[in-house]
């Protein structure tokens, strides 16, 4: 069994399964309690802040801990956006491959009055800096702009962006939700004002995440109650999945070099095997990515039946088609580079982990190889494809 | 639960009738590649009976599954039974279909009636 959907979950550390079970034996007490028995859970939590905030160059002040991702996304922009209607704006920038998290979002806060712009990927799938400086007016309330794409990985100019948008008094947000723990970020350095993070994505438990925000943006809350995250987020805190999610991520990021470079190397040869597939086409650039993932598209075949089939051969990985979605369009990623429904329904997403090896990863090229020739062995567009009855496109 | 029933996997990675008849007495193609589904039957017609059913398809699992049950309820049968074939028998017949994949078996039932027109009007009937 090869596990390639790392960018969908990872399994957890040992080290982080570890530090949740001996919390949730010893120290369930509730934080916010004033007796020793919360006090130690509170310590733990506090420790745990302390950690998260060091990875990414942060106070721990700055740090919120929230359910994922998604929740920090929502608070994230919600807070920004209510700021900026505050001082009369009401236009946002992001772009048109971000996650569902800040897409759905800034949908509802369309509605709700603001202009959001949303910025193209190119076919490289990377947004271009200057053409963020030129979205951005005198209106514009925030810049919403992910690290890494969760399909193609593409790694966003991160640093150039944050650069801008300070200089021009925007507030800066970046979902690093696929990044964090895998590339090194600098929250100060980088001029990033907000940043998402989920705790999943990095080996450690699902349902945990935090939001940072720069000291002095004042956040609005999603959840009203009690006085937990210094009122920002009601709900007594899950501290052992909190503490646990710190373990992972100073695990990740102590041996994010090496991963790194041993992920990279095993991602281009992977790259390198599926190319040699014939009218196939890797999505997104190929050096400015995530060293674990690889996303192809192979003409005329459809995603989930090969998702189907590598199932059966023990490869678990993830495709962009209108099946696997949901819907009847693919994914707006691969629509966003460019790629036309007819191929984007044939996309392949695997997302390695750091325990792959050089004979998983030729056994996934011949396997992705078997499965994609025995599809366009019955496929009517590949029939017609190559009679000649219409044209290649990849 | 799994995604689909083991009749549906069965038929999905053991697909019957799967290929090409070059001499066709009827043909229908339905779906398109913008949606993600495209089936295509053949159909070799001897004295109205349905002697042997070929199908090329392009979607998920549900569609080849649907496209090649479709096949087996048709293959042998006279054309007024196969006219007959709806959605719904096919599904069915393949332990049912999980909501959203309903369509799947829509489009075998399509595919076949248009198999059936092309040869009527071949026939010029």
């Amino acid at each position: 069994m090869i596990y390639a959907d790392n960018a969908a979950t990872t399994k957890m550390s040992q080290a982080a399964i570890d530090k949740m079970v001996s919390l949730m034996n010893d120290t369930y007490g509730n934080p916010s309690s004033l007796y020793r028995f919360g006090q130690k859970a509170k310590e733990a939590l506090e420790e745990a802040r302390e950690t998260v905030a060091s990875v990414i160059g942060a106070e721990s002040r700055e740090i919120l801990f929230t359910s994922g991702g998604s929740e920090a996304d929502n608070q994230a922009i919600r807070s920004a956006a209510l700021l900026g209607k505050e001082k009369g704006k009401t236009h946002i920038v992001s772009t048109k491959f971000e996650h569902h998290a800040v897409l759905h979002t800034l949908a509802k806060l369309e509605k709700e009055g603001f202009t959001v712009t949303l910025l193209d990927v190119h076919e490289d799938g990377l947004v271009r800096p200057e053409e963020v400086e030129a979205a951005i007016t005198d209106q514009t309330a925030l810049v919403t702009i992910m690290y890494a794409n969760n399909e193609i990985g593409t790694i966003q100019p991160i640093s150039e962006i944050g650069r801008i948008c300070r200089v021009k008094k925007v507030l800066f947000h970046t979902d690093a939700v696929q990044a964090i723990g895998h590339l090194p970020i600098n929250v100060v350095e980088q001029n990033i004002d907000m940043l998402s993070a989920s705790g999943h994505k990095f080996h450690g438990p699902k349902g945990t995440g935090f939001l940072y925000a720069r000291k002095g943006i004042k956040l609005s809350n999603l959840i009203e109650g009690g006085a937990q995250e210094r009122g920002k987020r009601a709900g007594t805190e899950n501290v052992p999945a909190i503490a646990s999610m710190a373990v992972a991520l100073k695990e990740a990021a102590n041996k994010m070099e090496k991963t790194s470079a041993y992920l990279t190397e095993k991602r281009n040869k992977l790259i390198d095997g599926l190319s040699k597939i014939e009218h196939s086409a890797l999505n997104g650039d190929a050096e400015k990515r995530l060293p674990s993932n690889v996303n192809f598209c192979f003409e005329g075949i459809e995603g989930e039946s090969l998702l189907l089939l590598l199932d059966e051969k023990g490869i678990a990985a993830s495709s962009g088609s209108a099946c696997t979605s949901g819907s009847l369009d693919p994914s707006h990623v691969l629509l966003a580079i460019g790629r036309v429904h007819d191929v984007a329904h044939g996309s392949l997403r695997l997302s390695l982990g750091e325990d792959v090896t050089d004979e998983d990863i030729d056994y996934m090229v011949k396997s992705v190889e078997e499965v994609v020739t025995y599809l366009r062995g019955f496929s009517p567009i590949w029939r017609d494809l190559q009679a000649g009855k219409k044209q290649f496109i990849l | 639960m799994a995604l689909y029933s083991e009749k549906v996997m069965d038929h999905f990675l053991h697909p019957r009738n799967v290929g090409v008849i070059e001499d066709a007495d009827g043909i229908g193609e339905v779906g398109n590649a913008k949606c993600g589904d495209i089936m295509k039957i053949y159909l070799k017609i001897d004295n109205d009976i349905i002697t042997d059913v070929k199908f090329e398809t392009f979607g998920c699992g549900s569609a080849i599954a649907s496209s090649s049950m479709a096949t087996e309820l048709i293959k042998g049968k006279p054309i007024s039974e196969a006219m007959e074939l709806t959605n719904k028998a096919v599904a069915e017949a393949l332990d049912g279909l999980p909501a959203h994949k309903m369509h799947c078996s829509v489009l075998a039932e399509e595919a076949i009636q248009k198999a059936l027109e092309d040869y009527k009007s071949r026939q010029g009937k």
